[in-house]
């Protein structure tokens, strides 16, 4: 019976062992042997890149981490109290690179005082020092990545797409962000911040990362164009001149009523008063 | 009167429709000059402005909300499915001559139109002029103002765009808030469900045709009474409550008046030129989905939306009935109840004076101290309540916490009036002092007079007749007074428990309120010579609780 069994070719014998009490075990090994060995061919192998530019970059950001965001952030970006058992930074662990550029590159961080909300001002490093920031953060942990350039070059879209993307941001952004983009009220101190004048990679970091009050608007819920879409409009707004005269602010009727009253009525009123005292009173006196 | 006073023109016509008489009666009627009173005139040509507007407006405009596909000239909305009321909006604003213009001479005219109202009402609320015989004519003048913050409303609902469709939301929300009628109600005004696609149709109807009629009716019914009662004036040399002292309609104030309705066409032109009011391509078409930061009405209706927006959240449920306290408080009994004081005020301080005079002399605000108290406490409830219907604006340009503006404006809600009240009748009883003070001694000149004695004093120079005249044109203020229990067959007065209530009213009304000096103080002090400076002038004015004898008294012992 062995030399039959000797006798008999590769395949019968597997063939004929496949109800082997290893033969599953067998299986699995093979299988993860060969997805594990395709993965390390295919996969931009970190073993390949670690001494290359970006394991440097990845140095360099973790470098200025350290001077500027640990203080807040912890050490390794796990998050830090504040001493009095309050967070004073979230951990940055897995927010991925888009989360750092929009909030390094739209100067929110570093934060100067813990308010209700960062705001905006002027970015604090340079675009060379973000993307390495970006970097350090992006390697503790997988999330979003920066956008690619073309995911947010608004410049080949098409006018219904720019509509489309009018009716996707009244739809999902206006209320909050106000129906032309001028920001409004969130409860205590917070605020939506104005979208004017905001770099388009910025606004579709924003809709990604979801930064301070903002929902994640994830790519599965806004499509990538569909993000572009929105970025269109928005720019198709800051550039559209007001064809009724002077905007007033973009605020809708409060600034209407302001405007009423202070300009319409105290103009008015000023003229009311005038003809009062320039008519035939004031001449009637000189004469007598 | 002679064929030959007409020229033959009027002639003609007076011969057929007897024009003549009438005119020559009426072209001569006097009213007095005063820049106050040309306020109700701003309403007046604003109103004239909005019908002229609105007949453009009108041409145009497609009261329907069938949906169609906007492919009008403005790019951003191009291919959208929307109402024809918004395409026909868009089409006014872009693709029709001036359409952009008259949309916004228009808006700003009803801005104006509402905003003129009210500095008239406070006009006369601040000046008596309400005062018998003229309750019925502020009543309507109120009418006016209420139908014309309904026709604004309407207005602003008409385009059918996001803004106004989420205002009308905000609406049908108060609608469905009152108690067993509400779904009724909401389910009658928009033909079914909201939004639903008829009440733009039926918004035109009223915004074109029944409102603007009413408030016509109205106006003319206003300005009758106005020939009819003939104008106040304010007190002065010459002036009394029997006479009407200044120019003739014609030609002064037709000329005037003319020249006046062409400055409001011209400023209401020149804003609706100039700035951009409802940009409604910017607010997209109304999707009951979707809602914009900045949603606010108009600004008349701000202080509704702010009251809303003050409120809490209570709700309360009996068997099954849910009652919505978060909005049948704001919405449904506080505004009315608010705007029906305000209509009938001129009958309760009536009551609580017991007046029964005609006036045609105006007050001036200082001499009532607590009507201006109770006027300044309205504007400022009101003013608060406006506030708060901005309470996000606020909240982001001036970086504070929205939660903080709303809190603080909860409790200074009740507690601003009451301070406001008493301030300002405080500054009134001030300024009556003042007044009297000027009326005794006369003017400060600024020398300063060292006697032999060494003796310091300052001088005062005496004002003029007419001065004296105009300070002392008002009437000694007395409370009402209860009135003995019984009469003198022993049978108690009727209502006596409510009689009570009044006198109480009437002496808080003119509590503190300082009476004008009589003659013999006058002429006492004017006697006295620089002496006078050193008399208290409480002693000599009095107030209304002192005895007059005893305050003069007062003032002889402090003299001497």
């Amino acid at each position: 019976m062995s030399e039959k069994r000797l006798s008999l070719s590769p395949a019968r014998f597997l063939s004929a062992r496949r109800r082997h009490r290893s033969a599953g075990l067998v299986v699995l090994l093979f299988g993860l042997l060969a997805v594990g060995s395709a993965y390390a061919a295919f996969a931009p192998d970190n073993a390949v890149a670690d001494n290359s530019a970006q394991s440097q970059q990845i140095e360099e950001g973790k470098k200025l981490f350290a001077v500027g965001c640990a203080s807040c952030h912890g050490l390794n970006a796990e998050g830090g109290g504040n001493g009095e058992g309050k967070m004073a930074g979230p951990s940055l662990i897995g927010v991925g690179a888009a989360a750092v550029d929009f909030q390094v590159g739209t100067g929110r961080m570093p934060a100067m005082q813990p308010n209700a909300q960062v705001p905006r001002k002027a970015p604090a490093y340079t675009p060379a020092e973000i993307e390495a920031l970006a970097a350090y953060v992006a390697s503790l942990a997988p999330g979003p990545a920066v956008p690619a350039e073309e995911s947010y070059d608004i410049s080949k879209v098409t006018d219904e797409q720019v509509t489309r993307g009018g009716e996707l941001f009244r739809t999902n952004c206006t209320a909050c962000h106000n129906f032309a983009g001028k920001g409004g009220a969130l409860p205590n101190g917070r605020y939506a911040p104005s979208l004017m004048n905001v770099d388009p990679k910025h606004i579709y970091e924003a809709m990604l990362t979801g930064p301070q009050q903002m929902p994640v608007f994830s790519d599965q819920v806004l499509q990538p164009d569909d993000k572009r879409d929105v970025i269109a409009y928005l720019k198709a707004l800051e550039e559209q001149k007001d064809p009724g005269g002077f905007g007033l602010g973009r605020l809708g009727p409060v600034s209407e009523g302001l405007w009423g009253w202070l300009v319409g009525i105290g103009l008015l009123v000023g003229v009311a008063v005038w003809i009062g005292a320039k008519g035939v009173k004031a001449k009637g006196a000189k004469a007598e | 009167m002679s064929e030959k006073d007409f020229p033959p023109p009027v002639k003609w016509v007076d011969d057929r429709i007897g024009i003549g008489k009438i005119g020559k009666k009426n072209l001569r009627k006097v009213f007095p000059d005063h820049w106050s009173f040309m306020l109700g005139e701003i309403a007046l040509y604003s109103f004239i402005i909005l019908i002229l507007t609105g007949i453009f407006l009108s041409f145009w405009f497609k009261p329907s909300m069938a949906e169609v596909e906007y492919q009008g000239s403005y790019s951003l909305l191009k291919g959208l499915h929307m109402s024809e009321a918004y395409a026909s909006t868009l089409d006014i604003s872009f693709d029709i001559r001036g359409g952009l213009l008259m949309r916004q001479i228009h808006h700003w005219a009803a801005v104006l139109f509402v905003a003129s109202m009210m500095v008239h009402l406070l006009r006369i609320f601040f000046t008596g002029a309400f005062r018998k015989p003229r309750e019925l004519n502020w009543v309507i003048g109120f009418g006016m103002l209420f139908l014309g913050i309904i026709e604004g409303f309407i207005g602003y609902g008409l385009p059918d765009d996001l803004l106004s469709g989420t205002g009308l939301r905000i609406t049908q929300g108060m609608i469905q808030a009152s108690p067993v009628i509400g779904t009724y109600l909401s389910f009658f005004i928009f033909g079914g469900e909201f939004p639903g696609d008829e009440f733009v149709a039926r918004f035109f109807t009223v915004h074109v045709l029944l409102i603007p009629g009413l408030i016509l009716a109205l106006v003319t019914a206003h300005l009758f009474l106005v020939v009819y009662h003939k104008h106040t004036q304010y007190p002065g040399p010459g002036r009394t409550e029997k006479n009407v002292v200044g120019y003739p309609l014609m030609p002064v104030y037709m000329a005037k008046a003319g020249g006046f309705f062409f400055v409001v066409f011209g400023i209401t032109a020149l804003m609706g030129a100039l700035l951009q009011i409802n940009p409604v391509w910017l607010y997209g078409p109304y999707n009951p989905a979707e809602v914009t930061a900045g949603s606010q009405p108009d600004w008349y209706m701000g202080w509704l939306e702010g009251s809303v927006r003050l409120m809490p959240g209570f709700e309360s449920e009996f068997w099954g009935v849910t009652l919505s306290w978060n909005l049948l408080i704001p919405a449904l009994i506080i505004p009315p109840a608010f705007v029906t004081l305000v209509a009938l005020y001129p009958f309760i301080e009536g009551w609580i004076t017991g007046d029964k005079r005609e006036h045609h002399l105006l007050d001036r605000p200082r001499n009532m101290p607590t009507r201006t108290g109770i006027g300044a406490a309205f504007i400022t409830f009101y003013g608060l309540l406006w506030i708060a219907g901005g309470n996000d604006l606020v909240a982001t340009h001036f970086g504070v916490s929205l939660n903080n503006v709303t809190w603080f404006l909860r409790f200074a809600v009740f507690f601003g009036p009451i301070l406001a009240f008493w301030v300002t009748r405080r500054v009134a009883i001030s300024l009556q002092r003042a007044d009297n003070e000027r009326l005794l001694h006369g003017l400060e000149s600024g020398i300063i007079v060292r006697t032999p004695e060494g003796e310091y004093y300052e001088k005062h120079t005496p004002i003029s007749k007419y001065e004296a005249y105009e300070l002392t044109a008002r009437d000694r203020v007395v409370p009402y007074e209860v009135g003995p229990e019984t009469d003198d067959n022993g049978v108690r007065a009727p209502r006596r428990a409510l009689n009570k209530v009044r006198a109480r009213l009437s002496r808080f009304y003119y509590a503190d309120a300082v009476q004008k000096p009589t003659a013999g103080e006058i002429e006492e002090a004017h006697s006295h010579g620089h002496h006078d400076e050193h008399g208290s002038v409480e002693g000599v004015t009095g107030t209304v609780e002192l005895d007059e004898d005893a305050a003069r008294e007062v003032t002889s012992t402090k003299h001497h």
